[in-house]
């Protein structure tokens, strides 16, 4: 199962690159919502994944007893996806603001700001 | 005691709050923005003097013990840069009632601005990994949003750059707490430690030496560290002179402190072995910074330029990693945003009474405006390295602490940039303080720089017409933007 995710994760990561590579400001708004999942698989995997196991303190117990799913990766990803969403807003907002204000789809043609 | 660590991340997102409250009605948020401000330097004096005197402060923000919690804590370093965040927070707050216009003013400019330094001084207050995630995307929303207000192509463009690459870099930050969450089991920075410098078995430092590298990308690209400071010189210089002030004087300072803190006390053992890597890497960061300095005209990139060479002096002292070399980058780290930003409201200051930033066009503000020429010359002179000024002392420890460790290659590239910033620094001076000022012709040369919005187009006017030179060509202007939306962002005239 691992080995699943963990080749999901290389491809995801290498799509995501090779998108934010590309010239086209929406194929690199693409490329960025991709990396951010693959980031987020990445905590969740990395962690370890463990099934049918809540972090659930049985009621004579003190302390949980291994093993349990670490319930730290999904809130750091559950933070992580709502930042990520924020952000993918915003810049699909201001490509396209951008491609009104400048009439192109190619990061090429922005060279206003080097001259 | 604890109620210090909070009030600084509190007012600043009070203020904004209060801002939003208060959308269309521009002189209330001008008066909360100031005081946000001033309250927020006030709180980070107060939380500086109890650290001075007590000791590192911290809190479990919520009562969560800490490895499970997130921990607020406070060394020196923190309140320093928080003290630095408020100063620059007010400095920036008055300078923008002047220098920013109504539309910026009532479409959300002072909200973005306290929300910017709630997240900067969180970053510089977490104790926990994640949470330096968190009011790192704080502080970027409000960046991004500062740098996009106004919409102006070239703002736009700008932005694109900036959002996309600190995207990116995000997205490095997020896999690389991934990662460290899996080796290390914790994410608070004590706790990561005690428990990475406890024990060194081989086949964890190289996993944590991959991980060490992957937060040196990240903050790398943030900070503006060599080969990844593209987005600065393209961004930094398109957004209203008060924008860049704050941007200039907190953004690029977080990323190094957080490789600072990161280095020297969670990974201080991966440090040495990426120490030849951070110290080639800051000679290439000082020199590619102050070159594209040197060879530019506009005033607001060539100082954005400055920005990365001074990183370069900063992540000198990470390399160096002697405790005379680190205590000489945070010297360094406090002289250089005050400098840094000063430079950059002179040249706002330069901009009202020429209309123009370029500095062929720039002259004679020497002989009309001898006051605003003392302001750029402290400053120019403290970013050199002159004697008597702050920028001095801060180059004489790195120096030192260089030649101590013997990278004399390192550190007579650090003295040659020096020389260098200072033909910049005297670069400025000359073209636009020390020769008269040129005649119109020279002025409509400006058009030659493309990225140049109206404002600038309309003080060109203002500046021919009160130099009785009547009418002049003007630059490049966006088509779409009809001349009357930006009459409101004027300010005062020539003869001010």
């Amino acid at each position: 199962m691992n080995l699943l995710w963990t080749v999901v994760i290389g491809v995801l990561f290498a799509t995501g690159l090779y998108m934010v590579l590309r010239r086209s400001v929406v194929k690199i708004i693409i490329g960025i919502g991709v990396l951010g999942h693959a980031a987020n698989l990445l905590i969740f995997t990395a962690a370890g994944v463990t099934r049918e196991v809540p972090p659930l303190i049985a009621s004579e117990a003190t302390a949980l007893t291994p093993p349990y799913a670490d319930p730290v990766p999904q809130a750091l990803v559950l933070t992580a996806i709502v930042i990520g969403f924020g952000i993918t807003a915003f810049a699909l907002v201001l490509f396209k603001r951008a491609y009104q204000e400048v009439g192109v789809d190619d990061v090429d043609q922005l060279r206003a700001t080097d001259a | 005691m604890t109620l210090l660590l909070v009030l600084p991340l509190v007012i600043p997102l009070f203020t904004a709050v209060v801002c939003v409250a208060c959308w269309g009605r521009r002189g209330v948020q001008r008066v909360a923005s100031v005081a946000g401000a001033g309250a927020l330097l006030a709180s980070a004096v107060a939380l500086l003097n109890a650290v001075d005197r007590g000791g590192v402060l911290a809190m479990q923000v919520g009562g969560w013990p800490a490895p499970f919690g997130v921990t607020l804590v406070a060394d020196l370093l923190s309140a320093v840069m928080v003290v630095v965040t408020g100063a620059m927070g007010l400095a920036g707050a008055v300078y923008s009632l002047g220098g920013i216009d109504a539309r910026r003013e009532t479409t959300g400019y002072h909200v973005l601005f306290h929300a910017l330094l709630a997240g900067v001084s969180g970053a510089f207050l977490t104790g926990d990994v994640f949470n330096l995630f968190v009011w790192y995307e704080v502080m970027l929303m409000a960046s991004f949003v500062l740098m996009a207000l106004g919409g102006e192509r070239a703002q736009l463009e700008g932005a694109i750059k900036y959002v996309t690459l600190n995207l990116i870099a995000s997205t490095l930050f997020l896999t690389a707490v991934g990662i460290l969450y899996a080796v290390a089991g914790t994410l608070n920075m004590a706790d990561l430690a005690v428990r990475f410098n406890g024990s060194t078995t081989a086949a964890a430092s190289g996993v944590r030496l991959a991980v060490a590298m992957l937060f040196l990308v990240a903050f790398g690209i943030k900070a503006a560290v060599f080969p990844l400071f593209g987005w600065l010189p393209a961004s930094y210089h398109t957004p209203p002179v008060a924008v860049t002030v704050i941007l200039s004087a907190l953004l690029t300072k977080v990323g190094v402190y957080s490789l600072l803190r990161l280095f020297t006390l969670v990974f201080a053992a991966q440090a040495e072995a990426v120490r030849p890597l951070l110290l080639v890497l800051a000679g290439l960061t000082m020199v590619t910074g102050v070159l594209g300095a040197v060879a530019q005209y506009d005033v607001r990139r060539l100082l954005s330029f400055h920005i990365v060479s001074q990183i370069g002096y900063l992540l000198m002292g990470l390399a160096l990693g002697t405790p005379l070399a680190v205590a000489a980058a945070m010297f360094f780290m406090v002289h250089v945003i005050f400098a840094k930003s000063a430079l950059f409201m002179v040249s706002g200051a330069a901009h009202r009474v020429l209309g123009v930033y370029d500095l062929r066009a720039s002259g004679g503000l020497y002989r009309t405006q001898p006051l605003l020429a003392a302001l750029f010359l402290l400053p120019a002179l403290a970013l050199a390295g002159f004697p008597p000024l702050s920028g001095f002392y801060a180059k004489l420890g790195l120096v030192r602490a260089g030649l101590e460790a013997g990278s004399y290659g390192l550190v007579t590239t650090a003295l040659g940039v020096s020389v260098l910033t200072t033909f910049s620094m005297m670069k400025i001076w000359a073209e636009a303080y020390w020769k008269p000022q040129p005649a119109p012709e020279g002025v409509s040369m400006h058009a030659h720089t493309p990225f140049d919005g109206l404002p600038t187009n309309h003080h060109r006017l203002e500046a021919g017409a009160t130099g009785g030179t009547g009418f002049q060509p003007v630059g490049f202007v966006g088509p779409t933007h009809p001349a009357p939306r930006r009459v409101p962002c004027l300010r005062v005239s020539g003869s001010s």
